[in-house]
């Protein structure tokens, strides 16, 4: 499974890179393997307010719905808007190109509470 | 989730293990729901061939000379027509004209039949079915019918797909709804030309201790032509895109054959059976609603069981069935609506998440095929 060193994780298998002030948040490479066949994503709007460990999108499979968590809380700043047509980049790509939502951190020290990559191999059992 | 050690494994559990599926509980066994990819599951039935393990479906022997009695007593569909080595789609119903389940009836002999039902409602099938096989039957015992539940003696595969055909050529003289008792490498086996995907293709029944080596050389026949196993995932979407209902999804105890659009397997004209005067007064004044088949008009979310249907700012319904089509590429379901909306080319729309989104009625099967 492959976790990148430079990403911060969380337990609901979310990743965060950081950037500034800004954390990129997507899905891990064990989430997207989980879930398989991902065909819809419902993202954030830009500007909205998201809290960490709240929905904040939501990522459909074949099989299922499932709810994807703040790591942090802010503004959002981006969103992805190539899921919409390529949802399976999540799949494809889940560190780089299939990207989710970018937010800008309005309490950075939460940055402290997510897993390193060691702790998350850890967390899935790699 | 029912827990996991509670769940009935099939004999094919450590091959599915060893080969990376992904298992969960449905119906009281633990079964493969996936090997990689739905979707590419569900694409290799369409194109090539595909393995499926059937094992936690239940079979039971109605035998004697009051076999055929004691069926159109239990069943709606009308086992006098059944020639020996043929089977028919038919429904054991209840005294309301519900649906207990729906089965496939074969007659293996003139006084034998051989029903294939649903993994989730073996033990209460086959108790409905003793206790109610009786009362079309005279009492003597020499005139009576047996029923035996086969379920544990029986491992059961099916393989499906435009290639099955040639990876199975001992059975490719059998008809369409038609079995027979066949060897395959060795093994016995009765063979039967049917299945849940819509595509050509068989399902085996053989003894647990045969289950392993005959998935085996399934497996190695059809390497050639890619075969893939599969697991419950695509087996769901596959018969959702041809519009087979799932007993407890979209047929239950509480929904009629004819509410269900499965009139033409209940038999009005064989005399009396099980639910027969519900079913009477519901045919004279008409359905309440009626089970429709929809596509998603559009880029969407995928439509789930339990969403609303709604036309024209008014809800007329719920989805049974709803997924991703791997084949069309579109948001596809199934759903109970008013009677008066089910009309195939109207347009309605589906709630998801408080967000209504444009879909069309469709005659069944949503995918439609060329052959």
């Amino acid at each position: 499974m492959n976790i990148p060193e430079n990403l911060k994780y969380t337990k609901t298998h979310e990743w965060a890179r950081v950037e500034g002030d800004v954390a990129v948040i997507g899905i891990t490479d064990h989430a997207q393997h989980e879930l398989t066949d991902i065909v819809y994503v419902e993202l954030p709007q830009v500007d909205a307010r998201v809290e960490a460990n709240k929905e904040t999108a939501i990522v459909e499979s074949v099989k299922a719905a499932s709810d994807i968590y703040a790591p942090v809380s802010g503004d959002v700043t981006a969103v992805n808007t190539e899921l919409a047509a390529t949802p399976e980049l999540l799949n494809k790509d889940p560190y780089n190109k299939g990207w989710m939502f970018k937010v800008r951190m309005s309490d950075p020290v939460q940055l402290g509470e997510l897993l390193t990559p060691a702790q998350y191999a850890k967390h899935i059992g790699a | 989730m029912v827990a996991t050690e509670k769940l009935k494994r099939t004999p094919l559990y450590a091959a599915h293990v060893e080969s990376g599926a992904k298992m969960v509980g449905f119906g009281g066994w633990e079964m493969p729901v996936q090997y990689n990819s739905i979707v590419e599951e569900h694409l290799a039935v369409r194109r090539r061939v595909g393995l499926f393990d059937i094992s936690h479906m239940g079979e039971v022997l109605v035998a004697g000379p009051n076999a055929e009695r004691a069926l159109n007593h239990l069943l709606t569909n009308d086992a006098r027509r059944l020639a020996v080595g043929q089977g028919q789609y038919t429904l054991l119903g209840n005294d309301d004209g519900g649906i207990i389940d729906d089965l496939i009836a074969y007659r293996l002999e003139p006084t034998v039949y051989l029903l294939v039902i649903n993994a989730s409602h073996i033990e209460r099938d086959f108790d409905w079915m003793t206790t109610h096989a009786w009362a079309s039957t005279p009492r003597h015992a020499d005139a009576a019918c047996v029923l035996e539940n086969r379920s544990d003696q029986t491992a059961a595969m099916a393989l499906q797909g435009p290639a099955a055909a040639r990876c199975l050529p001992e059975a490719s003289g059998l008809k369409r709804f038609h079995i027979q008792q066949l060897r395959v490498s060795g093994k016995d086996c009765r063979v039967a030309r049917t299945g849940y995907t819509g595509e050509d293709g068989f399902e085996l029944l053989c003894a647990p201790a045969d289950a392993v080596a005959l998935w085996t050389e399934l497996l190695a026949r059809g390497r050639e032509f890619g075969i893939q196993p599969c697991g419950l995932g695509a087996r769901d979407t596959l018969r959702l895109e041809m519009c087979y209902p799932l007993h407890g999804n979209d047929i239950t105890d509480a929904t009629s054959p004819l509410e269900a659009g499965l009139g033409k397997y209940v038999s009005f004209d064989k005399g009396d059976f099980i639910g027969r005067t519900a079913l009477e007064k519901q045919r004279a004044k008409g359905v309440t609603r009626k089970l429709v088949a929809f596509r998603m008009a559009g880029k969407c979310p995928p439509p789930r069981q339990h969403y609303p249907i709604v036309a024209a700012g008014q809800r007329i319904g719920e989805i049974t069935s709803g997924t991703q089509s791997p084949s069309l590429g579109t948001g596809i379901g199934m759903g109970y609506v008013t009677a008066g909306a089910a009309t195939p080319g109207a347009r309605i729309e589906i709630e998801i998440r408080g967000k209504n989104y444009p879909a069309v009625i469709e005659k069944p099967p949503l995918l439609k095929k060329n052959t």
